[in-house]
């Protein structure tokens, strides 16, 4: 009896990632595309995606949910590698530029939505996600107004043929490859970006020993519950603003890393999809809203992408279409994200009502032991 | 020597909310080590004293306090619980303040963490130092054998018994190197007799080592076993300052309740009554803070059945559960029909109606106007103040039936307003309380239940609020259950008072039954035997 | 002065902002070469094309449902109701009311099973009406390739399969509402009264349904579940009501723009539209617990106001497109000024 709760529990708790895991296989076959170029390309994202999905632990951690306002990272990092490309710093020099320039600007929008979503505390992850809408229209008033009129542009090979405003697309060829290319490894057909690697396990390190840290067990006492967090005086809304800041901050640096795998960039719609594919990749890989592990980074991250490389063939062969795959992909990627925050959600009001069953079911055996004292005595 | 310090000394402190007076020059000490029971009912001004003690914002924001308190001889002015903390006083509260992610040592030590610096201290602050959970473990441990319980240091709070998590919050409190004196508030009511046992002979131990404890309890057998001086609180005064030797439990129940003077009531006469309308057996609800066990009582055509009892006792569970606002079990006959529980629209069907306790979240739309309020229960349940419009196609709201309906009740029960299209929250709480009742009465039930009818009201509101309950008992016989801690209004109008204990129906007594009868079946202390639901005579 | 301040923290100050700022827009309109009446015009016409939207939102607002992200949903069941319209070949008004008449069961289905779920799901309703809107317009692109419509108006030319992106609506039933009784003024002004009146009819259904005893109990379901629970209502029974509804309104909602915008627009179309929606209703007043017919016209009209009028004036001035930047700040701001609103807590 215990044996079948704990295996449909099992089910339950993990339905997501098996769910994905029987959908990418069954279409692998499909795809026509080689177990080769399969391993390569989940490298490759590996490298240029993780640092992102990283970024999304700790406001989890600290019981703010799924940040979609990590947009707001990924935007100022493409505002710092517009400026290392204006000033053609290259290789990974421009890289390091580009973050160093982009910090400050990071630390505002960490900052800013950090504010705003404890003013909207309850309903942090709708904020966060018209937030990053919010702040995009004032990245394009930046980028495509004030560059090249009023903030000076040197390098006019990057900005629009009317004079102001920066190209669509931006080519990243002085940067590209940089950090990948750093310290490359070839083994057999695979060839393996170290450096990035390396500057991954690094944040790795960075988060496991930060939840070591005081900062980092007050973030996980707000995250279970503000309230007596607060009567212990813990900073609340501080602690959660130092949340939001440092994932915008690595959101920031994952952004340049994954501009310089992609070798360009399109300007105004670059960042659109980050929060989108990096919220996926997390809950692919088993995390929820309210707990999130490393190990669920890099699960999700391998899961995800391998099925949006497949799609696209396995939906020409099935059905004759490759947009098909296409619309697959996007529906898949929506769809979990839906059925996470359902699962999570439902999960919740069933713990809740199991603990008050629980309390209840000991008073019904004590009423029912009085009771029949009771009658007793009164006869 | 040192045994006799006065650690903490409460010098003619007096509180009023606006102008409603709580507490009237209230003085006592405690010494170090000593342990004080304080005893009370509802309203006594118990919590308003702690808040006090504590420091708590309500406190400020409603006009402070008069009075001195001070903290081993020197007066302190708490402008916040954590000036309360670091002067030395720590409050386990009745509901737990535990993080339930974190295990009993992280809990034990929340927010003051041994830690060890590290180099980001100097650029990013104090909050960058690594924890040293050894240290943690072991300061945890030292305070569980300071309280001499058996908790396991690495349990996580969420799935520990619930007895267990009152010993950590305790344990966090006195953990505090800084705290003296520790103030529980019903430490017992959710454990088990074995674990009260164990908490008892912990606080002792406590108290042995210097720590002065004040016990808030209405279970008068455990006061007299673990205090040392017994403190009772009525109406805001205190009534006996006393050693507990040689106190017996009936003599603090007859201080807890017992008024000089004495109790009005309009008829002398004991009405007598033919046949029975409600009956409840073995009821249990699940309401938290006023759980329910097993609740049986009897109910008579036109009588005004009154339930009293301390808070969290239970008896606000009663209506509730019948009503379906929370999950409920057992059984209810109503006119002889069986009542299905956890269904509040046929139990308002089936021709009940209830006034809620809690006027502000259950009982009213506060945005809405005096008409809305009124009408809708009766729109809904029976279809009334409805017009059809395009022949017959749609039924809408009758606006100025509404209209009328509201005018009728802010004329019989004086309902101070600008005109019913008033928005329910800009009135008195007096007044929202007779748009509560006026509620009920549009539906014109057969049986009324009403929780803390006049609570928060002042006493001219309080009056005409009874008397109406009155009148529509007299001139409609509608019987109504009251429900009530406040016991003086129970004997002033109701023709039987039932006393509930721990989610049990310990008596039922006339209304005129001597006081001291009421405060035993209160504390528990006494179950008549006759609880099946007899009157008792004498 | 006090009362003027009350005035203004209540109403909102971003909103006398923009209310402000659209005024300055028609002042300056004639300055920078732009046609007032031409602008009045497009004004009344946008807004009679996508009031519906901004009325769909009530039911669930004043339920306790919060902003219905997911108007996707009712959106998705217009497009079935429009295109199988199309396919069965119908004219005219009988196209237009076909349409209607096919989306209607649709709307109904998905209204209930979208209900449901978001009644397991309380507290979160918004997020997880965000995206399960999404998945389904993308599944709903996957099945726009796939289903069997043969009407060759729709249907891709070479592949012979598969619905066109857009589909003109020019020969079935184009303007078949703003043709009714439309009042010309001079070469630049249009109104469209057939539209406005049918906008006019459904605000009026909605404010009469809010009067009756179900739209009583909806209201109080939303603005306290315990009071309404405590007299008898099934506050989940309210709610898939008013999403049912919601849904329906924006099955029409959709078959009204586009019998005004001339074109059916499949695929990934209808994954904007609820944020416009939502903009203007909060742009009209409505909080995320509140919302009347006021705010639904008043907020249609004021948003719709800025869309038409700061490209056409700004572009005149500047003689460059901010057009885009200004929607987004406005429209997006505004949504967050009221997320980011304490709901204030009564004595």
């Amino acid at each position: 009896m215990s044996g079948k709760r704990s295996f449909g529990r099992f089910l339950r708790e993990n339905a997501v990632i098996l769910l994905f895991l029987i959908i990418t296989v069954a279409a692998i076959k499909p795809s026509g595309l080689s177990l080769v170029y399969i391993g390569q390309e989940m490298i490759t994202r590996l490298g240029r995606d993780s640092f992102l999905v990283l970024a999304l632990l700790l406001p989890i951690y600290a019981g703010m949910g799924l940040n979609f306002g990590m947009t707001l990272g990924a935007m100022a990092g493409q505002f710092g590698l517009i400026l290392a490309i204006n000033y053609n710093i290259l290789g990974v020099n421009g890289l390091i530029f580009a973050a160093l320039v982009s910090l400050p600007v990071s630390l505002l929008m960490g900052y800013v939505c950090g504010a705003v979503l404890n003013k909207a505390k309850g309903r942090e992850m709708v904020t966060g996600y018209i937030l990053a809408f919010f702040v995009n229209g004032i990245y394009q008033f930046v980028v495509l107004y004030m560059m090249g009129s009023i903030i000076p542009v040197r390098s006019r090979a990057i900005v629009l043929s009317r004079g102001y405003g920066i190209r669509n697309t931006l080519n990243l060829d002085s940067v590209r490859l940089s950090l990948d290319n750093l310290l490359a490894m070839h083994a057999g057909p695979f060839t393996f970006p170290i450096a990035t690697f390396l500057v991954i396990a690094a944040l790795c390190v960075f988060i496991i020993w930060f939840k070591k840290t005081k900062l980092g067990q007050d973030m996980r006492a707000v995250g279970y519950d503000m309230h007596v967090a607060e009567a212990s005086g813990v900073p609340v809304d501080r602690t959660r603003i130092i949340a939001i800041i440092i994932s915008t901050v690595l959101a920031t640096i994952g952004q340049i890393i994954f501009m310089q795998n992609m070798g360009n960039m399109a300007t105004y719609n670059a960042h659109d999809q980050t929060s989108f594919f990096a919220v996926a990749a997390i809950l692919v890989g088993g995390a929820s809203v309210k707990k999130a592990t490393i190990p669920n980074v890099f699960i999700g991250v391998i899961l995800l992408h391998v099925l949006f490389v497949v799609s696209p063939g396995a939906g020409q062969k099935l059905f004759g279409e490759a947009m098909i795959g296409e619309y697959f992909r996007q529906f898949i990627g929506y769809g979990v994200i839906a059925l996470s925050l359902v699962l999570y959600a439902w999960r919740t009001r069933r713990e809740t009502e199991r603990l008050r069953e629980g309390l209840r079911g000991g008073n019904m055996a004590a009423a029912n032991a009085a009771a029949a004292a009771g009658e007793g005595e009164a006869k | 020597m040192e045994k006799d310090k006065t650690l903490l000394s409460l010098q003619n402190i007096s509180k009023d909310f606006y102008g409603n007076v709580v507490l009237s020059d209230v003085s006592f000490d405690v010494k170090r080590g000593e342990i004080i029971g304080l005893v009370g009912e509802n309203g006594a001004g118990k919590t308003t004293l702690m808040r006090i003690l504590f420091g708590m914002n309500v406190i400020r924001e409603t006009g402070g306090y008069h009075g001195k308190v001070c903290i081993e001889g020197e007066e302190v002015h708490f402008q916040s619980p954590f000036d309360a903390l670091d002067a030395g006083i720590g409050m386990a509260h009745q509901e737990f303040s535990l993080i339930p992610g974190f295990s009993t040592t992280e809990n034990i030590v929340l927010n003051r963490e041994s830690m060890r610096p590290t180099v980001f201290n100097d650029v990013f602050g104090d909050r960058m130092s690594v924890l040293d959970r050894a240290d943690m473990k072991r300061r945890a441990a030292a305070t569980i054998a300071k309280l001499g319980v058996d908790l396991d240091p690495d349990t996580l709070v969420s799935e520990m018994p619930v007895g267990h998590k009152q010993f950590t919050e305790i344990a966090r409190e006195i953990n505090r190197e800084k705290t003296k004196i520790l103030v529980l508030d019903e430490p017992t009511a959710v454990l088990t007799e074995t674990e009260a046992e164990v908490l008892i002979k912990a606080l002792r131990k406590l108290a042995a080592s210097g720590i002065a404890i004040i016990f808030i309890s209405h279970r008068l057998h455990e006061v007299i076993d673990v205090a040392d001086r017994v403190v009772v609180l009525r109406d805001g005064v205190i009534v006996k300052d006393t050693p507990v030797a040689g106190v017996t439990v009936r003599d603090i129940a007859s201080w807890m309740v017992g008024r000089q003077v004495t109790v009005e009531r309009d008829e002398e006469s004991v009405r007598s009554f033919t046949e029975d309308i409600f009956e409840v057996s073995h009821l249990w609800v699940d309401m938290p803070g006023e759980t329910v066990k097993d609740m049986n009582f009897t109910v008579r055509k036109g009588e005004i059945f009154g339930i009293g009892g301390l808070a969290g006792q239970g008896k606000l569970g009663i209506p509730n559960g019948i009503m379906g606002l929370f999950p409920a079990g057992g059984d209810v006959k109503l006119h002889g029909k069986p009542v299905p529980l956890n269904e509040p629209r046929l139990a308002l069907q089936m021709g009940m109606g209830f006034v809620s306790e809690d006027r502000r979240g259950v009982g009213l739309l506060l945005e809405e106007s005096l008409e809305w309020n009124i009408a809708f229960t009766a729109m809904q349940i029976q279809n009334k103040h409805l017009k059809p419009v395009f022949g017959g196609l749609f039924k809408v709201r009758d606006e100025a039936a509404m209209r009328t309906l509201t005018q009728g009740y802010i004329d019989i029960l004086h309902i101070k307003c600008t005109s019913g299209a008033q928005k329910a929250m800009e009135l008195s709480g007096g007044n929202q309380q007779k748009v509560c009742l006026a509620k009920s009465f549009a539906i014109a039930p057969d049986l009324l239940f009403v929780s803390e009818p006049t609570r928060g009201i002042d006493i001219g509101a309080k009056r005409l609020v009874l008397d109406a309950l009155h009148k529509y008992n007299r001139e409609l016989g509608m019987t109504i259950i009251m429900v009530s801690s406040e016991l003086e209004e129970l004997r002033s109008i109701c023709d039987r008072v039932a006393i509930v204990d721990e989610g049990r129906m310990t008596g039922i007594l006339p209304p005129t039954a001597d006081l001291a009868e009421f405060g035993l079946l209160m504390t528990g202390e006494r179950v008549s035997k006759t609880s099946k639901g007899e009157a008792v005579n004498g | 002065m006090r009362s003027l301040k009350q005035f203004g923290a209540d109403f909102g100050w971003p909103r006398i902002i923009i209310f402000f700022f659209l005024v300055a827009l028609f002042f300056a309109a004639p300055a920078v070469g732009v046609r007032v009446d031409a602008s009045l015009s497009d004004v009344f016409n946008r807004f009679g094309q996508n009031a519906f939207f901004v009325l769909a939102l009530v039911p669930m607002i004043q339920s306790g449902c919060g902003l219905n992200f997911g108007l996707s949903l009712g959106i998705i069941a217009g497009l079935l109701g429009a295109t199988l319209s199309v396919q069965c070949g119908l004219h005219g008004a009988v196209g237009f009311f076909g349409a209607l008449v096919f989306a209607a069961p649709f709307a109904i289905i998905f209204g209930w099973l979208y209900g449901k779920l978001l009644n397991k799901v309380k507290g979160e309703e918004m997020t997880i009406a965000m995206y399960v809107g999404f998945a389904s317009v993308m599944f709903m692109c996957i099945m726009w390739l796939l289903l069997p419509y043969t009407a060759p108006d729709m249907i891709w030319g070479y592949a012979g399969k598969g619905l066109r992106t857009t589909i003109s609506v020019e020969n079935y039933w184009f303007h078949i509402l703003n043709k009714f009784g439309a009042i010309h003024f001079g070469q630049f002004f249009y109104f469209p009264t057939g539209e406005i009146l049918f906008v006019i009819f459904g605000a009026f259904l909605m404010w009469l349904f809010l009067r009756t005893k179900t739209g009583t109990a909806m209201t109080a379901v939303g603005s306290n579940p315990d009071y309404a629970r405590a007299s008898g209502i099934s506050v989940d029974k309210m709610r898939i009501i008013s999403v049912i509804i919601s849904t329906m309104l924006g099955a029409a909602g959709i078959i009204v723009y586009e019998q005004s915008f001339g074109f059916i627009q499949l695929y990934g179309a209808p994954l904007a539209m609820p944020f416009t929606a939502i903009a203007a209703i909060l742009i009209g007043g409505a909080s995320v617990k509140k919302a009347s017919m006021l705010n639904v016209v008043v907020g249609a009209f004021l948003f719709q106001g800025l869309l038409t009028m700061t490209p056409s004036v700004i572009n005149s001035w500047l003689q460059t497109d901010m057009s885009e930047v200004v929607r987004i700040v406005v429209s997006n701001g505004i949504i967050i000024y009221a997320l980011t609103r304490k709901t204030k807590v009564s004595k």
